[in-house]
């Protein structure tokens, strides 16, 4: 697969604030790339040094295996598409549409075509000769869109383009914008701090925490085999429990005593000797009932408090004396100072090493 | 529903003359507080509008009825004579042709100082929040340090760079001293204002490709109308105001309305001729004044605009 952006060993400071550090990322030609973190962990940083707003302190960036490092935002084959939409308020739709082309000096009938065809992919052939004002948020966003499509760039650039957008509609464009990488197949570098957004528009994710890339892998291993305690607890609504303890062979000990086998779970290296560990466990990998009885761990709960969600109820009870939640169908009644027996399904876990923080 | 049901049913019964509140709070109108408020409100802008109706009605007074001695009282037979003589052929020193060359001259300094002074400082304001270089910042707080210096301590070194500039005593000498001296507090004003904006624009320009004038001209300027309106009040007002560098550069055949107004209230030869006065007085302070009236709403909205980000 054809790589169509590369950075090589990247690093940002501002003054003396190191906000990017020897950063590597390869993204291959129409993948969906998305970086997630908290807001201050440098992925917007990230995607500014890739369109040229911000010039690197070190390091290279490719786009399409032409180094870009030193060139204009203009000239390397990417279109931008902000939070704030960053329309021009003065300008009609269509004029929003083609300022970029007419900057280029394109002629006329070939702008037209491009603005007609951006229109047409985007539904907003009505509202091409209003002013920004006059749309909604979700017109706003497509238009922002599609002053990236008409330009018709190699590589996609999104900076959390949906924050600004009530729920519902959030929902709805992030859809569109699925659809619109289907039928573009561009490259697209998608940055939220939201994790729903990451988890199902990309092809991979790449988990960012204090400049660096903590993961990079697809949501699926993401979610399920996170590779430290950070992505471990940012990924996932509500977060995964962790219990600390000891790992002796394949019984981990909590802190209170209480003895947990954890010979189903699937170690990456052999199991140590003995050390200071954390499991986790997701909320919907902890069962009630019948189902609990066939999990490798169970144990007497009592239920502190009940969240119904509609499809699903979550419930808070304590476990070694730690907090836990756990998922469950919401045609379970439940209420709170039930006495259930919950199990856990180690297999699915995760175990971290509590010095490194590293999955085990 | 039941609540309303039991307010509904038994009001007017417990208090006969109490009207049952519903609806909007009543707002009477003379409460203490606002007749308070009112008469003070009066009381000040009578005390402010004083002078400007003893100046009125004076002007259009004769000089017998100014020397009957009562100033307050409202002229017997209103006329123009003395706003005509002052525009026409009140004496400034030397020559007698009235206020209207003053006026002119003031024009002439006015129009180009403020276009120039404003011009440059929004392309400074811009370039100051849009394209940081090294070093910006430090240019930036000399430049508002300028702002601080009294114009005294520079008005002799002035004196000698526009005589080796060969423009002293001529117009463009004191349009170019009016440009300088604008500078610090309208790239302030500027700047602060281009700060607001947000910065998206900026970076969206410039992944459009748009370089530096293409996005001040096309993206900036359009947003920035309350701006400029606050700076042309600024500036249109400052430098018709102004007296000492007119004074001092454009020498005697360019001396704006404000130092001809001087050299007609001032001269000393016969009588004062007090409506005379009056009426140029007035007609020297025209100009900003209908800048305020016409733009006030403006200046308040554009100043507001500006001050959100330092």
């Amino acid at each position: 697969m054809q790589t169509s952006v590369s950075i090589k060993d990247l690093s940002l400071n501002f003054g003396s604030v190191k906000v990017l550090e020897h950063l590597n990322l390869d993204i291959a030609q129409g993948e969906f790339i998305v970086l997630l973190g908290p807001s201050g962990c440098g992925k917007s940083t990230l995607l500014n040094c890739i369109a040229g707003l911000l010039e690197v302190s070190d390091g290279q960036i490719f786009i399409n295996g032409k180094n870009v490092t030193w060139k204009e935002p203009k000239d390397r084959g990417i279109g931008m598409v902000f939070q704030s939409y960053a329309l021009y308020p003065q300008m009609t739709v269509e004029k929003n549409l083609s300022f970029g082309l007419r900057v280029a000096g394109m002629p006329k009938d070939e702008i037209k075509a491009r603005v007609e065809r951006a229109a047409e992919i985007l539904q907003i052939g009505p509202l091409l000769q209003r002013k920004p004002a006059n749309l909604s948020g979700g017109q706003r966003q497509r238009v922002a869109i599609g002053r990236a499509l008409v330009r018709d760039v190699d590589v996609f650039l999104f900076d959390e383009p949906l924050s600004n957008l009530d729920a519902k509609l959030r929902s709805d464009l992030r859809v569109e914008i699925k659809r619109l990488h289907q039928r573009l197949k561009n490259t697209m570098i998608y940055v939220t701090h939201d994790q729903i957004e990451a988890l199902t528009l990309a092809d991979r994710i790449a988990i960012m925490k204090n400049g660096v890339i903590q993961q990079l892998a697809d949501p699926h291993v993401i979610y399920n085999k996170p590779t430290n305690l950070y992505v471990a607890g940012f990924i996932g609504s509500p977060s995964m429990n962790f219990l600390s303890g000891t790992l002796q062979g394949e019984i981990f000990t909590a802190d209170d005593g209480t003895k947990i086998p954890v010979g189903a779970y699937d170690f990456a290296a052999p199991a140590p000797g003995s050390a200071k560990a954390v499991l986790g466990v997701r909320p919907e990998h902890i069962f009630l009932g019948d189902a609990a009885n066939a999990m490798p761990f169970k144990t007497p709960a009592e239920i502190e408090i009940v969240e119904p969600m509609g499809s699903e109820t979550l419930a808070w009870t304590k476990v070694a004396g730690i907090p836990v939640t756990f998922r469950c169908s919401s045609d379970i009644p439940l209420a709170v100072g039930d006495k259930v027996t919950i199990g856990f399904d180690i297999a699915r876990g995760s175990l971290f090493d509590a010095k490194s923080e590293n999955r085990l | 529903m039941s609540q309303t049901a039991t307010m509904a049913g038994s009001p007017s019964v417990a208090h006969d003359d109490v009207v049952e509140a519903r609806g909007p709070r009543p707002k009477p109108f003379f409460t203490p507080k606002k007749i308070m408020l009112y008469t003070a409100l009066v009381f000040f802008s009578l005390y402010y509008l004083f002078p400007l109706y003893v100046m009125l009605t004076t002007s259009l007074k004769t000089m017998p009825e100014i020397r009957f001695g009562n100033i307050f009282a409202l002229p017997q037979a209103p006329n123009f004579d003395a706003w005509v003589k002052a525009w026409t052929s009140a004496c400034t020193g030397l020559n007698c042709q009235g206020l209207s060359p003053g006026f002119w001259n003031s024009v002439k300094i006015t129009i180009p100082s403020t276009i120039v002074s404003i011009f440059i400082a929004a392309v400074n304001g811009y370039a100051l929040v849009n394209w940081r270089f090294k070093g910006s910042e430090v240019f930036f707080a000399i430049l508002i340090f300028g702002s601080f210096i009294p114009y005294q301590v520079m008005l002799y070194p002035l004196v000698m760079i526009t005589r080796e500039l060969k423009i002293f005593g001529t117009l463009q000498a004191v349009i170019l001293i009016h440009t300088v001296f604008g500078m610090p507090i309208l790239t302030l004003l500027f700047r602060n204002y281009f700060a607001s904006l947000p910065q998206e624009l900026f970076k969206a320009a410039r992944v459009d490709g748009a370089g530096f004038w293409r996005i001040f001209f096309e993206i900036m300027l359009p947003m920035s109308l309350p701006i400029f309106v606050v700076a042309l009040i600024l500036q249109i007002t400052g430098i018709w105001n102004d007296f000492l560098f007119g004074v001092v550069f454009a020498g005697t055949q360019n001396y704006p309305m404000t130092v001809q107004l001087n050299n007609i209230v001032n001269s000393a030869q016969g009588t004062p001729e007090y409506n005379v006065n009056m009426a140029a007085t007035v007609l020297t302070g025209l100009v900003p004044l209908t800048v305020y009236f016409v733009s006030g709403k403006w200046f308040v909205r554009g100043v507001a605009a500006g001050a959100v980000k330092g």
